[in-house]
């Protein structure tokens, strides 16, 4: 069949292109029906990668979070009309010791292949979550993002030391609210600090402890665990507070992505003897945690319902490029689309 | 209930020396009619898909549908008419002799030769045709349109921000459209090139669904090669890097 694919071409340039889908035994085909925009997705769409990148990488559908509705399942184990969340990570293999989304064999929608910007997508049946029933499609569409952090967690459970009575994280975006809030369910009795440089978002951080502009933070605050939820070129600057505010054998997540090297004060890393591990992405045991914590923690979703930023209403290429923009000038949230082209 | 209505009717004597009507030619190594009647099949609100065609080419399409498409049973290939309107008027007779017809039965007519509608399209065309009766799907013209009445000098220019151009699918109340079709005088029926036209002429509505520009009908060789190079013009398996 042939399946009309919305691939970015060259900065802010997406052209319908086509495919020929033969759906084999194991494929399930699912009809996406909002997508989320991250911000690897604007990166590209601005064209703020480097060059050689997007000379490798385009043309390609954006987009790697979202929900759809199941339209065919040659197994008959899925029925018409499901709506399920997708799952980006496409590993081809397993490891006993690397997770999936670290196999350097496994794929990414929107990075290493085509994302979800498709009229259906053809997917792999162990690629999908059912959407449970009291979870809203806009709210389903962002699993993914929160799976990045409950994958952040999961690690830093395994990583740091159980001495977890402050904890601070720098930023104060979308993957900084949901890490915070997530933290803030599951560690009820640790003080949390929340650090970033916009007044207004961190007012929204109503479930931490205390909120700090960067330039105010106190000398003396002492932190026995960290994460940076930065990335970008304020990276060196935000991982010389963490290290500077964290205490000996404490552990730093990275969690920002950063186009250059960042520099990092090792002396100080040895010093301290600190745990530094980075996180990055997810694989689906972390998107069925999301569904559990929702679970067992129902305030996350009133938390995560404040992140809807605007939903817009794709039927049209042009309708995707406004998305796009209408992101791009949103300080706060995400920007969904209604796909219904 | 829904039905798709493939119209594969056609002989092909606009696409030069073919051997073949043209929705029998491979696209991307399939034939062009398989992958429109896919369009279908993954779309659940479809009772039946009832394709169309020539009387001596029915038994080589129910062959494609079996060897192409794995639920063979969702698909029911019967003989066409002689003319668009014919065709279309088989189906709807096929439907109230085999299932039932009533007001809310539609059909949703696309060409055999049109393997780019979108889900969109398809979706927006069965709700027009619930709401409205009738809807015809449309792009806006891109070309300025000349009337001439005798061929030889221009008669019209018609304003083009008010012209659009015809593609499929059309889809219809199938009762409300054969009961029409059945009042029409002789010489009404003479002048119909389009189903559409049949709602038009009697004054009822017909809803506007925005097409797509590559929702092209491949009718001429050279729509073949762009058809082709559409597919090809990345790769044709989904693209990784």
């Amino acid at each position: 069949m042939l399946n009309t694919v919305y691939r970015l071409v060259s900065p802010k340039r997406i052209e319908a292109s086509f495919t020929d889908i033969t759906l084999k035994e194991n494929n399930v085909l699912v009809r996406p029906t909002y997508l989320s925009i991250c911000h690897a997705d604007q990166r590209y769409y601005q064209g703020k990668r480097e060059g050689d990148i997007l000379r490798k990488k385009l043309p390609m559908a954006l987009i790697h979070e979202a929900v759809g509705r199941v339209m065919y399942d040659p197994k008959g184990e899925l029925q018409a009309g499901e709506s399920v969340i997708l799952i980006p990570n496409q590993p081809s293999e397993k490891d006993v010791v690397i997770a999936e989304n670290y196999l350097e064999s496994s794929k990414f929608r929107a990075s290493s292949c085509d994302g979800f910007m498709q009229e259906y997508v053809k997917t792999d049946r162990s690629r999908l979550l059912r959407v449970p029933t009291d979870l809203s499609d806009e709210m389903g569409a962002f699993t993914e993002m929160v799976s990045v952090c409950t994958h952040t967690v999961m690690r830093f459970e395994r990583f740091s030391h159980d001495r977890r009575k402050r904890i601070g994280i720098w930023g104060d975006g979308n993957l900084s609210y949901i890490l915070s809030a997530i933290l803030s369910e599951l560690y009820k009795n640790c003080q949390l600090y929340v650090m970033g440089i916009h007044e207004e978002k961190l007012a929204t951080f109503t479930f931490a402890d205390q909120t700090f502009h960067v330039d105010h933070i106190p000398y003396d605050l002492k932190l026995d665990h960290a994460f940076e939820c930065v990335g970008g070129s304020a990276a060196q600057s935000v991982i010389e507070q963490i290290i500077e505010h964290i205490r000996p054998e404490g552990s730093v997540a990275l969690m920002g992505v950063s186009e250059n090297a960042v520099p990092v004060n090792t002396r100080m890393v040895l010093e301290k003897g600190l745990h530094v591990f980075g996180s990055s992405r997810s694989g689906k045991k972390d998107f069925e945690k999301v569904i559990e914590l929702y679970e067992t923690y129902p305030r996350l979703k009133k938390y995560f319902l404040n992140l809807i930023g605007g939903v817009v209403n794709v039927k049209s290429i042009q309708d995707m490029s406004n998305a796009f923009e209408y992101d791009l000038n949103s300080s706060f949230g995400k920007t969904i689309m209604r796909w219904d082209v | 209930m829904i039905y798709a209505v493939i119209l594969a009717g056609g002989t092909g004597a606009r696409m030069g020396n073919m051997d073949k009507p043209k929705q029998y030619l491979l696209l991307n190594g399939k034939p062009i009619i398989i992958h429109t009647i896919e369009k279908f099949c993954v779309n659940p609100r479809f009772e039946k898909i009832i394709v169309l065609c020539p009387q001596n080419w029915m038994l080589h399409t129910q062959n494609l549908v079996n060897r192409y498409l794995s639920d063979p049973g969702q698909i029911e290939v019967i003989e066409g008419g002689n003319t668009r309107n014919d065709t279309i008027m088989n189906a709807i007779r096929h439907i109230k002799n085999t299932y039932e017809l009533n007001d809310e039965t539609i059909i949703v007519t696309h060409d055999s030769v049109r393997p780019f509608v979108t889900h969109r399209i398809i979706e927006e065309n069965i709700d027009g045709a619930i709401r409205y009766g009738a809807c015809d799907t449309v792009v806006a013209a891109s070309d300025t349109i000349v009337e001439s009445r005798d061929g030889v000098v221009i008669s019209n220019i018609p304003d083009r921000m008010q012209m659009y151009q015809g593609q499929t699918p059309q889809s219809f109340k199938a009762e409300k459209l054969m009961n029409i079709f059945d009042s029409l005088l002789p010489e009404e029926k003479e002048i119909l090139t389009d189903a559409a036209k049949i709602f038009v002429m009697k004054g009822e509505p017909v809803h506007l669904v925005k097409g797509e520009v590559f929702n092209t009908k491949i009718t001429y060789s050279y729509d073949l090669e762009v058809a082709e190079a559409m597919i090809r013009r990345k790769d044709n398996a989904e693209h990784s890097v």
